[in-house]
């Protein structure tokens, strides 16, 4: 059984202009220990899809899915206690923004301890001990002497480094990371991605990694999801994906980055995501799509071998084999 | 800390003579001077007036009168009441607990309903709960202290009986001033029933004069718990699994206290100049009504040095609220 199972989730939001569908009938399934990559350009309903999942959606958001469980237990039935039994222990995420995410009147101490008191229960100081050997493990040199540092006194990749130990703090089964580097500097962003495929290798936990970037999706992860408008428009291993992208979309994202350009100059995509008020009849891709007929102008699509589309890009001979990843 | 503190000092000056100088033009500004008001129906002769106001010192040219009075400040000196001939410091201070005492009191009730209607507001967010806190506190707002002292005594005293009108504690009881706070002296002496009595007196001026702190203060933090519930660092809490109580109470609340401590400070002024208006409706013994009474007639000294005095308080607890900031805000180092 897998751990995580999530079949047709549906997101909507109620707004001025009235319901807003951010995610589309998304179906994930994860076991123990895989790295699964979402992508997709902004809006794309990427963090919307994870938030649903922990539950951290405001009430204008209704969430529907055929089924929604995690570790043999259903989500969506469940009440918010037992919700919030799992979250934070079992399951957790972190954030785009760690400077943001970090409460500025609390220490850095007081944060981490008091999810494990939270969900081990006992005495918030007694978890002390703890606390620093998780800043050790995410690579916080002299961790007895950051831990009454408040969050204004940390750097941001610090702050990540210390986001990322309160979310490991309870040895979760999944970790979700929301665009854990975006916020970074380059350099900083390599150290956070290896500090957590190494913690996701040493835990042996499922890694959800959400990124715009499809580098790193071919350094950290096994297989990818490739989302637009709040679809999922392919969903495959990296291999596959990268030597023989079948979406159009997922050519067009493979061929921005600078190994995969067919010109000499980098090819983005012309055109943004569509919007509430602007979504195209048909496939929500047509509008930008190079290889649109008539038929995708007028008929949404429908899933065939994991790939939204009405003319999938065709199969390469023996792509389906192990060949090398280009990157 | 000490360069915080120095920076502080500094600040006073300007306002020690922006406050002299005021207190001294606004009471001088009035029509009538101390020695018409004391002869009152009767008048004076114009020689005798004369003779009195060269007495007291009031026929030299202003700016000597101001002059020697902020000298004699400066030097501990706040001067001597025209009518009751006592030192101005020493009448102020032994009315000074009873306004104290009915501030406090009205500062507490504004904040232990405020903050917790405010978070309420804000949580039930466009709900009728908000709707029905934020109408009320406007109404708390702009309600006129005087009408409002007026409808409570009719509704509470006259009608149901419930409250005495007017005084800190009921004639029949006898307590020795020990701190000057009445509820705890009652509670000293051996007089049964004297705590009581002294509970039942503060009532009625506590919600009159907490009423518009109260509205403030549950709006402020209304729409400071609206900002934080909507910041990362929420999201995150949630995201740790602790109870909506901790994420309210603890992650949001901490945050939303560092405006909502500033506005209680702000409060201070707005409820020592309210307490004015109080102690006159309750004839409650306190510095309100004191400078009241000097005004009308004209006590010089009793005004320049009572509104000095006030000013004092302001400022002490306005440096008490700033200490208590950097408690709260771990960003602010002094
Ligand atoms: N609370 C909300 N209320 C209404 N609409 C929302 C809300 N949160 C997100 N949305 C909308 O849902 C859509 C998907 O947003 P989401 O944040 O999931 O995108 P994303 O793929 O994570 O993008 P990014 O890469 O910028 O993080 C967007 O159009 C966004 O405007
Ligand atoms: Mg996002």
């Amino acid at each position: 059984m897998a751990l995580l199972e999530i079949t047709n989730l549906t997101v909507e939001f109620a707004t001025a202009h009235g319901s807003l569908r951010a995610v589309d009938r998304v179906s994930l399934s994860l076991d123990a220990g895989d790295i699964v990559a979402i992508v997709g350009e902004s809006g794309s309903g990427k963090s919307v899809a994870m938030l649903a999942l922990m539950g951290l959606l405001p009430w204008t958001a209704t969430i529907t899915a055929d089924r929604m469980s995690f570790d043999g237990k259903d989500l969506l039935t469940m009440n918010p206690k037992q919700r919030r039994a799992i979250i934070g222990k079992d399951i957790s995420m972190i954030f785009q923004e760690p400077m943001t995410s970090l409460n500025p009147c609390f220490n850095v101490e007081y944060q981490i301890s008091e999810v494990l008191a939270q969900h081990f229960g006992g005495k918030r100081r007694s978890y002390k001990p703890r606390v620093i050997e998780l800043l050790k493990k995410v690579g916080i040199p002299a961790p007895e002497t950051r831990l009454k540092a408040y969050p204004h006194q940390l750097s941001g990749g610090m702050s990540q480094r210390v986001m990322i130990a309160m979310m490991i703090a309870c040895e979760p089964k999944l970790l979700i990371a929301d665009e854990p580097t975006t916020a970074l500097d380059v350099t900083i962003q390599a150290q956070i991605l290896e500090l957590l495929v190494e913690l996701q290798k040493a835990n042996g936990m499922a890694l959800v990694l959400i990124t715009h970037d499809m580098a790193v999706v071919a350094e950290t992860a096994d297989r990818v999801v490739v989302q637009y408008a709040g679809q999922q428009v392919e969903q495959r291993s990296v291999i596959e994906l990268f030597n023989n992208p079948r979406h159009p979309y997922t050519e067009a994202l493979l061929s921005a980055l600078p190994e995969y350009a067919k010109e000499k100059t980098l090819n983005a995509i012309p055109g943004v995501v569509p919007g509430q008020l602007d979504r195209p009849v048909g496939c929500l891709f047509n509008p930008r799509c190079e290889y649109a007929q008539d038929l995708c102008r007028q008929q949404p699509p429908q899933k065939s071998e994991g790939v939204l589309c009405h003319y999938p890009l065709p199969l390469k001979a023996g792509s389906n084999s192990h060949t090398e990843v280009i990157l | 800390m000490f360069k915080f503190f120095f920076k502080r000092l500094l600040v006073l000056v300007p306002v020690f003579f922006g406050v002299t100088l005021v207190a001294f033009g606004f009471i001088r500004a009035l029509p009538g001077d101390p020695i018409e008001v004391l002869a009152g129906e009767r008048g004076v002769s114009p020689e005798r007036h004369a003779e009195l106001m060269a007495q007291l010192g009031l026929d030299k040219p202003l700016w000597q009168q101001y002059l020697s009075y902020v000298g004699d400040v400066l030097q501990g000196d706040l001067g001597t009441s025209l009518i009751t001939n006592r030192p101005v410091a020493e009448e102020f201070f032994e009315l000074f607990p009873a306004t104290a005492e009915l501030a406090i009191c009205a500062m507490l009730f504004a904040i232990i309903i405020g903050i917790p209607a405010g978070i309420v507001a804000a949580v039930k967010r466009g709900t009728l709960v908000d709707q029905g806190i934020m109408s009320l506190s406007l109404a708390g707002y702009s309600m006129p202290i005087f009408w409002w002292g007026l409808l409570l005594i009719i509704l509470f005293s006259n009608t149901l009986n419930l409250t005495p009108v007017s005084g800190r504690l009921s004639f029949l009881f006898e307590v020795e001033p020990v701190t000057g706070f009445m509820l705890i002296d009652s509670l000293l002496s051996d007089e049964k029933g004297a705590f009581k009595s002294a509970l039942h007196h503060l009532v009625l001026p506590t919600i009159v004069l907490g009423t518009i702190p109260l509205a403030v203060i549950a709006r402020q933090t209304r729409s400071a718990m609206l900002e934080v519930l909507s910041e990362d660092y929420v999201r995150t809490a949630k995201a740790k699994g602790l109870s909506p109580l901790r994420v309210i109470s603890v992650h949001a609340l901490r945050n939303a206290m560092i405006t909502v401590v500033t506005v209680i400070g702000l409060q201070v002024a707005v409820l020592l100049a309210g307490a004015i208006l109080t102690e006159t409706i309750f004839s409650w013994p306190g510095i309100g009504k004191w400078i009241i009474f000097s005004v009308f007639s004209r006590d010089y000294y009793a005004v320049q040095g009572g509104l000095l005095l006030i000013a004092a308080c302001v400022m002490v607890v306005n440096l008490i609220v700033d200490l208590l900031y950097g408690l709260i805000n771990p960003r602010i180092v002094h």
